[in-house]
């Protein structure tokens, strides 16, 4: 066992550092969006999992002969008796450390999906009272506001939402193209991802496996649904719609002179931008099939590995 | 037939250009008044009143019993509310947990801080 929890903490500490700072600067994931998308998955999963289980294993060295007292503790009855003579106090700690970063995991997660769901109410409601219908386009609303902007609002009824400040700007190709964009976040429940990833930042916020992770999983959710559009529109209309929504935006329009004279509204993150832009306009080879096959081979060997140490312990 | 939202919408929307509130009468015929002629029909007090309770439930409208009928007032006004959802979807508040997935990613902090004045601006004019 003491194997064992050597190798879950190498493997724990890998994927908190170099692993997610290597993906994070790789060229490859724009070649293979989604495929990325599951790696970045299972490093997150694995890493967690990893973390917990080398606590955990360590903690359960002192009972390496004697795998029934081991679920015996694991099982809740680690409050009824005296501590084991045998049980050092690092052992009580990690053990402990353990139970505290499940915890804390778990309950991060649930107020993130909390906070995200009243947030998400409230403003679906504003979002019903403020928007109409766009005629010909179910599921799409349009909201009175200068600024070129377009999300959605994932629900048991998902809403698309676009300014009349987009509409503007925008030609029919490249509105279908920003149309095609989202209901492909809507349809592959890209809000989930966000959400998770999102959770996982928030509960680890100093490490790499969680801030890197949040950033790089985002650009590739940008990817994905860019790909899905591209099926409906000619890559140059997604590209333009996408340089025109992101560059910085001026208001020239009379009807709006009246609320300041110096707006402009937000420049999107240029690194960003940059590397969906310049995707569609020079499309890199996708990855070969035996790579993508491979990286997804690495993937569930990550996530199999502590699941396998954890589940030796049981 | 009119839908509920559709009938919140038409409330706010008359609330919102009348400072100083109004009453249910006084709103069944703003809305009616609203409508082309061949579409006019009458709007019971108790469905307005129903829709009003509802918006006043999710914060949206402040009710004031000093006289009667209660006068209606909306809490914000339009472009208020619009500032807010615009600040929302833009993630200019860091403490936001919402992630929502729009066109274009996130924004530069110079640019956030414009925006926040124009969002700003917005808010307090017209």
């Amino acid at each position: 066992m003491t194997g064992a929890w050597i190798g879950l903490a190498v493997l724990a500490l890998a994927l908190a550092w170099p692993v997610p700072i290597a993906l994070s600067k790789a060229e490859w994931p724009a070649r293979a969006p989604g495929t990325a998308l599951a790696l970045w998955q299972a490093v997150a999963l694995s890493g967690g999992l990893s973390m917990i289980g080398a606590l955990l294993t360590f903690g359960l060295t002192p009972f390496e002969n004697d795998l029934g007292l081991a679920s015996t503790l694991l099982s809740g009855h680690i409050l009824d008796g005296p501590i084991p003579a045998q049980a050092g106090a690092l052992q009580i700690v990690s053990l402990a450390g353990a139970v505290v970063l499940s915890v804390h995991l778990v309950l991060s997660l649930a107020t993130t999906a909390a906070n995200t769901a009243r947030e998400r109410h409230r403003h679906r409601a504003l979002v019903e009272l403020l928007s109409s219908p766009m005629h010909g386009s179910p599921g799409t609303r349009m909201l009175d506001f200068p600024a070129p902007v377009a999300y959605c609002l994932p629900g048991v009824r998902s809403i698309t939402v676009l300014t009349e400040g987009l509409v503007r700007v925008l030609d029919a190709a490249q509105l279908r193209a920003v149309l095609a964009h989202e209901r492909a976040h809507l349809r592959q429940y890209h809000h989930l991802v966000l959400l998770a990833f999102k959770a996982w930042n928030i509960a680890l916020p100093w490490f790499p496996i969680a801030n890197r992770a949040e950033k790089a999983v985002a650009l590739l959710v940008e990817m994905l649904a860019d790909d899905d559009a591209r099926r409906e529109v000619d890559d140059t209309s997604l590209a333009t719609a996408i340089a025109i929504v992101g560059s910085p935006w001026r208001d020239n329009d009379p009807a709006s002179a009246r609320i300041a004279s110096d707006e402009i509204v937000p420049e999107a993150d240029p690194e960003t931008l940059g590397a969906r832009v310049s995707r569609l306009i020079a499309p890199p080879a996708p990855l070969s099939r035996a790579a993508r096959a491979l990286v997804l081979a690495v993937g569930v060997a990550l996530v199999t590995a502590p699941v396998a140490v954890l589940v030796t312990l049981l | 037939m009119i839908t509920l939202g559709v009938l919140e919408r038409s409330v706010m929307n008359a609330l919102w250009e009348s400072p100083d509130g109004l009453s249910a009468p006084e709103l069944g015929e703003r809305l009616v008044a609203a409508e082309a002629p061949a579409k006019r029909r009458e709007l019971a007090t108790t469905t307005l009143l129903t829709v009003l309770s509802r918006l006043e439930s999710k914060g949206f409208v402040s009710r004031s019993r000093a006289t009667r009928p209660h006068r209606y007032h909306a809490v914000n006004s339009r472009s208020e509310h619009t500032a807010e959802l615009m600040h929302e979807v833009l993630q200019l508040a860091p403490d936001r947990d919402d992630a929502l997935a729009r066109f274009v990613g996130s924004v530069s902090p110079t640019e956030a801080e414009t925006l926040r004045r124009l969002l700003a601006s917005r808010g307090t004019g017209n």
